[in-house]
């Protein structure tokens, strides 16, 4: 009925629903006798939004082109215990830490990226192993918590400016980056040429291992700032706090519920970042509502399939019209082409 | 166009497939060099890896027991196989375990009348689960991946939120018995556990059942939906069947899990994965159409056989995680290679192999979206 109307962007309905869960979960907190708006709540959201975002971002890049990351996780948890180990408490060590972690995140996803591009392992597989790889090293290196965050360090997370805090400025800030990246640079069309269709992005002249590597290697280094910032949360480093929080199979599933095709080739940050929101307003509201931990699941798992089957449908529909007038990003896209 | 040409060629005469032009041998030789028949091999080579570290383990009993603790994840593998070689994926089959180890362990109870109904009723439960995902994915074109990781949250969330999260109730041993009972006094083998049985007759089915139409359908939807939907196939019902059967594996090997382990709802957890990694291991091909039902319980078994081996030779067991992480990477990367090489008849000149010259790509030839 809404598609009769006007042609509404994916984006467009994710938008939408997180509008429609705004707007009940401030109705349900009303109910338990709280204020959804107040400076204390927004703050919570905004914080569990950040951690997700920033992996979530990165899985967009990797989905986009094409493949998938199982790994992140593990790069989070491997970032925070050898940022904590390097950082020892010592306020000074904390650049040397920072760019350690990047860096060894960045190899990890070059790796990932190397393995996907040349040996022609599917995403699924490569990470996967790349994750299993990290695990089994954590594992055996790091038994519970592990270094010591200096307080200057642990000042990201502390904090704020306004209601909004740091951490999600910090997100925001990659996320104005690689929406630039996929918009303005070659390397963010190559991208999306890549994943549409390999075969023709190669036959156009496109070297295609070049943004299946970056995208992989921008996915490592997103979760190690995620590891980061949650080890300035946590102020220390901890081997199984990426596992616990689930990130690969949630930042999937937010990249979906945000319109972005799981095969690749469609899709945006904006919607990626909506779907995180949506994750985090129903965790808030869940809270709030002191909803049982394993109802939880349920209801997270309900949302998931209902939201995305909201548009699931149309969207394939749609596909056989793509040489139509182009929308929202598209139009960008082909504009800027 | 966006539709994947796929290697048809407009058929200049063929005499026969390339693959049957050699004889017995030759055949066999091919069948080994490819991914799906690779397996067997490597299966062989770290079983013969793990015996000479431990002489131990070639005693047909052990072997035995090997196989009857095996049995479990190749049944699963059996089934992920087909849900894979369509193009999807089953993340929910863990939690499908669970919820039957569940219901097991809590309607069966002491009662050994009830048994045949409760199984029933779990079959039953598990073919409701894959028709719901294979429904949700088909019908509501929500990708598996999203939907299969949807029920594997609900249903996990529910069964956790049912019994608290702890091990509740306990079956009586006649239901344990099918998991960890044996045949005594066979001769050769020593006994023959129920759970290696159920395997090789599932495992029987799951070939003939391949060679069906049923089977050559699923191949060519996993190929190409659309090449298949337009030649005529009930797409949606072909993979909803999948789904089933995969649901239906999943709850044969809960089953088969109550006789070795408590009634605990997290005792499939991560059991998605290792289907996932055993049937790629056993170089069927993730995004579909390609593959061999075998095979896939062949990645199983070699992949139980390398935890066994890291266990033999003493590699401390944080370490397993890693090697497990290097050997599948390795393994795909080879057989990635393999298919390519192998959908090609070697010394013909019909069709340049465009990945070996990528400056002249021939119209009409793909290398595959894998």
């Amino acid at each position: 009925m809404r598609s009769r109307l006007q042609p509404l962007t994916s984006t467009g309905i994710v938008v939408a629903v997180l509008v429609l869960s705004l707007v009940v979960g401030a109705i349900l907190t009303a109910v338990e006798g709280r204020n959804f708006l107040s400076s204390g709540n927004i703050d919570a959201v905004l914080t569990g939004c950040s951690i997700l975002g920033l992996i979530a971002i990165g899985q967009t890049l990797v989905i986009l082109v094409g493949s998938l990351d199982l790994s992140v996780p593990f790069v989070v948890s491997l970032t925070s215990v050898v940022a904590a180990g390097q950082m020892a408490g010592e306020p000074a060590n904390v650049v040397p830490a920072v760019l350690l972690a990047l860096g060894i995140a960045a190899v990890i996803g070059l790796a990932n990226g190397l393995v996907v591009s040349f040996l022609k392992v599917h995403g699924f597989i490569a990470t996967l192993g790349m994750g299993l790889i990290i695990s089994g090293y954590l594992g055996s290196n790091y038994q519970g918590s592990h270094g010591l965050a200096p307080r200057s360090f642990r000042l990201i997370d502390a904090t704020q400016i306004g209601p909004v805090p740091l951490t999600f400025l910090i997100m925001l800030g990659c996320a104005l980056l690689a929406i630039v990246m996929l918009r303005r640079t070659r390397l963010g069309h190559h991208l999306y040429a890549v994943g549409g269709s390999p075969e023709v992005a190669r036959l156009s002249g496109i070297r295609t291992s070049v943004p299946v590597i970056a995208a992989h290697v921008l996915c490592s280094v997103l979760a190690a700032v995620a590891g980061l910032l949650l080890l300035s949360r946590l102020s220390v480093g901890s081997p199984t706090i990426g596992s616990q929080g689930d990130y690969d199979l949630m930042s999937i599933a937010a990249v979906v519920l945000g319109g972005t095709l799981l095969a690749g080739g469609k899709g945006n940050i904006v919607g990626t970042l909506a779907g995180v929101a949506i994750f985090a307003v129903l965790d808030n509201v869940m809270g709030v509502m002191q909803v049982n931990p394993f109802l939880k699941d349920v209801i997270r798992g309900l949302v998931i399939v209902a939201a995305v089957a909201v548009y699931a449908g149309r969207e394939i529909d749609r596909r056989p019209a793509r040489f139509d007038r182009p929308t929202g990003l598209d139009a960008v896209l082909q504009e800027t082409k | 166009m966006s539709t994947p040409v796929t290697t048809s060629t407009p058929a200049p005469a063929r005499t026969a497939i390339p693959a049957h032009q050699r004889g017995l041998g030759g055949r066999l030789l091919a069948a080994v060099l490819t991914p799906g028949g690779a397996v067997f091999v490597l299966a062989a080579v770290l079983l013969v890896a793990t015996i000479q570290a431990n002489p131990n383990f070639g005693d047909p009993g052990v072997i035995m027991l090997f196989l009857g603790r095996t049995a479990p994840i190749a049944i699963a593998a059996i089934g992920q196989y087909y849900v894979i070689v369509s193009g999807e994926f089953d993340l929910s089959m863990g939690a499908v375990i669970g919820t039957q180890v569940v219901l097991a362990g809590n309607m069966i109870g002491e009662d050994p009348d009830k048994v045949v109904p409760v199984t029933v009723l779990m079959l039953l439960v598990g073919a409701a689960v894959g028709f719901a995902n294979g429904v949700l994915t088909t019908l509501l074109k929500v990708p598996s991946f999203i939907v299969t990781l949807g029920m594997m949250l609900a249903l996990g969330g529910l069964v956790s939120y049912l019994t608290g999260g702890a091990a509740t109730g306990n079956p009586v041993d006649e239901f344990r018995e099918i998991g960890r009972g044996r045949f005594e006094n066979v001769p050769v083998l020593e006994f023959l556990p129920y759970p290696l049985i159920i395997l090789v007759v599932l495992a029987i089915a799951a070939t003939l059942l391949m060679r069906r139409p049923f089977g050559r359908n699923l191949l060519a939807v996993g190929d190409n939906p659309e090449s298949a939907e337009r030649s005529g196939t009930s797409v949606w019902w072909l993979k909803t069947r999948a789904f089933m059967i995969s649901s239906l594996a999943a709850s044969v090997s809960g089953i088969l899990l109550v006789g070795y382990a408590g009634v605990h709802p997290s005792v499939g957890d991560g059991y998605e994965f290792t289907a996932i990694t055993a049937v790629v291991l056993g170089g069927v091909l993730l995004g579909g159409g390609r593959g061999w039902v075998l095979s896939a319980a062949a990645g199983a078994i070699a992949l139980e056989l390398l935890f066994t081996l890291l266990t033999v030779k003493e590699v401390e067991s944080t370490w397993r995680d890693t090697v497990q992480g290097v050997i599948i990477i390795v393994a795909v990367a080879v057989a990635a290679r393999g298919w390519q090489a192998g959908r090609r008849p070697r010394g013909s000149a019909r069709r340049a192999p465009s990945t070996r010259i990528p400056t002249t790509p021939t119209p009409g030839t793909t290398n595959g979206d894998n």
